[in-house]
């Protein structure tokens, strides 16, 4: 499985950054060889649709899940309409921890209510 | 002579300055740009005769001519649309209107549309003419209604345009183009901070500026001092007094609820005058 997680540093070893749009850096990550593509967020200080560009972002490398913290509506939105699922990580953990625990099953997957 | 009222802080007394302002006219034009909370007309009470919707185009994606390219996506600054394998997604909110995406797309699979962001009322209030802009509810952006109430404004006539707090878009675009703005603060530490933020966005737009300070007798001196080591020039003082803030809470005018002021705003804007001819 290819996933992304929005990472506060640039190998495995960084922090899960829960904020989507605006993290430092993403991780593409095979969660089966780990081996883990470093992308710089050039989004991060976009003065707005910051989510929207990183969900574009996510689509056109072809991800099977995001793992982030909470992921607001409109990045939401895309990343529902393209199929890619998402993970939530609540507390401050690494990345690698972040992927056992998606490998054990151990990520709440996230829904969002539409109104 | 197109006079904008301002301040960095909010609810330092913008809309008590403007409208007591615009009754020394003889006749002239109020425009409340304050577009997401305008309330001048609270005090004003103007007679409103016209109506019109404002909105901003925005793009209309017809997917059978759609190749998905993503150019549309690539060239919007706000990240307003998204491309996915076989769909495009926009997200209306975030689209400042600026018609990038249809200009760009190869397929010619864009239109632009009308979305409605807000009205334009115009009224009459006595000799005032009236004109604001009211956004509508959840909407993120204001300078284009502000764009629209302001073009009412003809060259030759007298015009005071009351701002929003702060010194962000909307600010800039509601005095953009004033001849001279008044800036309104308090003498309080967070009176003063707001304010040098509001002296550097009108130094960037090269308007000349000048002060009120409104509940003059509050707080400390750090106002006057800063106004005068920048050589701005400190053209009211207003004290504190209940009988301001209750004349306020009904919607009264304060030359109107205390006629002592009349006199103190006529040499207001004669001060104002002055300066805007030198």
């Amino acid at each position: 499985m290819k996933i992304v997680i929005s990472a506060t540093g640039d190998n495995l070893s960084a922090h899960v950054d829960r904020r989507f749009g605006r993290c430092p850096w993403f991780l593409f990550v095979d969660s089966e060889s780990l081996k883990c593509e470093a992308v710089v967020n050039e989004s991060a200080d976009a003065a707005s649709g910051a989510g929207t560009a990183c969900a574009q972002l996510v689509i056109e490398k072809e991800v099977d899940a995001v793992i982030s913290g909470q992921v607001g509506p409109n990045a939401y939105e895309v990343l529902r309409q393209a199929g890619v699922k998402i993970f939530v990580v609540s507390q401050d953990i690494s990345v690698r921890e972040a992927i056992d625990r998606y490998k054990n099953n151990e990520l709440r997957q996230m829904e969002m209510r539409v109104f | 002579m197109i006079i904008s009222v301002a301040s960095g802080k909010g609810g330092t007394g913008k809309t008590t300055i403007a409208t007591s302002l615009a009754l020394c006219w003889k006749e002239g034009l109020f425009l409340d740009c304050d577009v997401e909370e305008p309330n001048a007309h609270i005090f004003l009470k103007p007679h409103i005769h016209e109506r019109i919707s404002v909105g901003i185009p925005v793009p209309e994606v017809d997917e059978s001519k759609c190749s998905f390219c993503g150019k549309c996506a690539e060239v919007c600054e706000f990240n307003a649309i998204v491309v996915i394998k076989k769909k495009v997604l926009f997200f209306p909110e975030l689209c400042h209107g600026c018609g990038g995406c249809s200009y760009i797309c190869p397929e010619k699979a864009i239109k632009e549309v009308e979305r409605e962001i807000g009205v334009v009322e115009r009224g009459r209030s006595g000799k005032i003419d009236f004109i604001h802009g009211i956004l509508n509810v959840g909407e993120p952006m204001a300078p284009p209604l502000i764009r629209q109430v302001k073009r009412h404004i003809n060259s030759g006539t007298n015009a005071i345009i009351d701002a929003s707090p702060g010194t962000s878009c909307p600010v800039v675009e509601a005095v953009k183009r004033s001849d001279f703005c008044l800036l309104v603060t308090e003498p309080t530490p967070f009176g003063l901070n707001d304010l040098k933020l509001a002296v550097e966005m009108l130094r960037k737009l090269t308007i000349p500026c000048g002060v009120v300070i409104n509940c003059a007798d509050i707080g400390d001196e750090k106002v006057q001092k800063y106004c005068k080591d920048e050589d701005i020039p400190i053209l009211m003082t207003i004290p504190w007094d209940r009988r301001i803030a209750e004349a306020y809470s009904k919607g009264i005018i304060l030359i109107d609820a205390l006629p002592e002021f009349k006199n103190r705003f006529s040499q207001l804007y004669g001060k104002i005058e002055r300066l805007y001819k030198r």
